[in-house]
């Protein structure tokens, strides 16, 4: 347990980082309108493919005999872009639409 | 930036670039006890695989289709975390047992948030996925609830054991603690009924997030970190939203018996309805083409029938007879909330033809005849006079102030809340039923011929 409490004492920073994030989300999200609901949901969608960092990291770590890290890594790293790039590209062409009529 | 559509679409590009940005920086930049990255080869091969099949399916995909594709985007994302978290625990525990020391519980804490959240989330989203595309059916079971509480509660206790022992001398429990998330992501969505999946896609979204977040905290990596925690609490804001704009409690989704409970307390609360009344094509289309103003409400059914671009054109031929035809939007309409929007936007609707809500529901008392394209709890008036009702206190379009309603549907059966709709019942009320594709377009011909 005390290494629990260690750990998040070393790691305040990032925690507070985690509170101002969630004011922030909150924020975003109450001045969208419902109009706009649904190229949001895709919008932030693509955002959590930040996720891709990890999967880069944890591939540039793996040691290159290590066959079974570099393939999950692998797989990692293509699924997390499927994620980044497919969520940009749905969301812009939604937002594409709203565009014409104005 | 997305709090009007015509700057949304900077905002996206923006976000998109610095995301480039970050992927790029921790390529090039990142290090570790002196060490950069190795392993560009397949790093790239991977991002060039991911964006090539990436952006042929977001091109690909047709706007109708959209659910089912942030679900399957979603999935992708939680199967990302996930993985991570496994590489890096073999990854940690292979250096423990060459350096003999523990993996510190903080970091333990992570990888097995990242690898629950991570698995509950691409499974679920999977599920989620099949379902929107109609190859998976709603699967209910007696005790479904109980079933998944105990899953619930046997992942918790086994992560529990697995912290306290430091479970890093037993890795078999690791891959246990996977298999069980994966099965409840799969439990938790299997009964949940189509209409109600976009408030799951928005809360297995906001999981993901947080699985990204926890690979932040894995890494000490403020841009993942504040990215996932957006997401996460923007994406329990949204279904909480949802939720209320559907007067559903989130609770119900997070048990996940949608749907289910609502149906059984709705069919004793609703009198039998008595009489509908049928309408022919030729009669509604007299009644739309000597009408002064026309408005369309439309619902789920229009969506799952793709008939905006032929909704579109009926609108276009009424306008030429002099009819003035808008569109009422209900928050919820479609298969997510704004969804609707995108549809008709897609079919060339012009954006001011679009009345929200409010503004709908002052311009109805004005307005000679209403026609409801799939569209059912939107419209129940059991929403404002019924207190016993499920649907009670949601706000519903007022279509029963216009002098004719034209309700288009396939068949009398309830919409997802599971109860008769009065609406269907009154005087002024003419159900025209059939595919909502093939009855606008009867109705067209219709009008053109007269």
């Amino acid at each position: 347990m005390n290494e629990i409490f260690e750990w998040i004492h070393l790691h305040q920073q990032i925690i507070y980082i985690v509170i101002l994030s969630i004011f922030l989300g909150a924020e975003v999200i109450g001045r969208v309108p419902s109009v706009l609901h649904t190229p949001l949901m895709s919008g932030a969608n693509a955002i959590h493919g930040v996720v891709i960092i990890g999967a880069i990291i944890v591939m540039g770590q793996a040691e290159s005999d290590n066959i079974l890290a570099l393939v999950l890594g692998f797989l990692a790293v293509v699924l997390g872009t499927l994620n980044v790039v497919g969520g940009f590209v749905v969301t812009d062409r939604m937002l594409e639409m709203f565009k014409k009529k104005k | 930036m997305l709090s009007n559509p015509a700057n949304a679409r900077k905002g996206n590009l923006i976000a998109a670039a610095g995301m480039a940005i970050a992927i790029f920086a921790t390529i090039f930049l990142y290090e570790n006890e002196g060490k950069n990255l190795g392993n560009y080869g397949w790093i790239f091969g991977g991002l060039i695989v991911g964006t090539v099949i990436g952006t042929l399916i977001a091109k690909r995909v047709k706007m109708t289709a959209m659910p089912e594709m942030v679900s399957l985007f979603n999935g992708m994302g939680g199967a990302c975390a996930a993985l991570i978290a496994i590489v890096e625990f073999n990854h940690l525990q292979a250096s423990t047992l060459i350096h003999d020391e523990p993996i510190p519980s903080g970091t333990m804490l992570s990888i097995i948030l990242g690898l629950i959240i991570g698995s509950v989330s691409f499974a679920g989203s999977i599920i989620a996925w099949g379902k929107l595309n109609g190859k998976l059916k709603d699967v209910v079971f007696k005790g479904q609830h109980l079933v998944n509480i105990a899953f619930l509660l046997m992942i918790l206790s086994v992560t529990a054991y697995f912290l306290y022992f430091n479970g890093s001398e037993s890795p078999a429990i690791f891959y246990v603690i996977f298999g069980l998330s994966c099965a409840y992501g799969i439990l938790f969505v299997l009964p949940i009924g189509g209409a109600d999946m976009p408030v799951v896609i928005s809360l297995l979204n906001s999981f993901t997030g947080v699985a990204a977040a926890t690979g932040g905290f894995l890494y000490d990596n403020q841009v993942m970190l504040t990215g996932g925690i957006l997401v996460g609490a923007a994406g329990t804001l949204l279904t909480i939203l949802m939720c209320t704009a559907m007067n559903r409690s989130l609770q119900n989704v997070l048990i996940g018996s949608f749907g289910s409970s609502a149906a059984s307390t709705a069919t004793g609360s609703t009198a039998s309805g008595g009489q509908h009344k049928e309408i022919s094509v030729a009669d509604a289309a007299m009644l739309m083409n000597y009408a002064n103003k026309v408005i369309i409400v439309p619902g789920y059914g229009l969506a799952v029938a793709q008939a905006q671009h032929t909704c579109h054109e009926l609108e276009k031929l009424l306008e030429s007879k002099g009819v003035e035809v808008k569109y009422a939007i209900h928050p919820v309409a479609g298969r997510m909330p704004g969804h609707m929007n995108v549809l008709l936007a897609e079919a060339d609707v012009s954006y001011e033809k679009l009345l929200e809500m409010e503004i709908a529901n002052d311009e109805f008392k004005s307005t000679d005849v209403v026609l409801v394209l799939g569209a059912n709890d939107v419209v129940n008036p059991a929403a404002k006079s019924d207190p016993a009702s499920p649907i009670y206190g949601m706000p519903i379009l007022e279509v029963e102030d216009a002098k004719n309603i034209i309700v288009n549907k396939r068949s009398m059966k309830p919409g997802y809340a599971g109860i008769e709709n009065q609406l269907f019942y009154q005087p002024k009320t003419s159900m025209l039923f059939g595919d909502a594709k093939k009855a606008i377009q009867e109705l067209i011909n219709e009008i053109k011929n007269s």
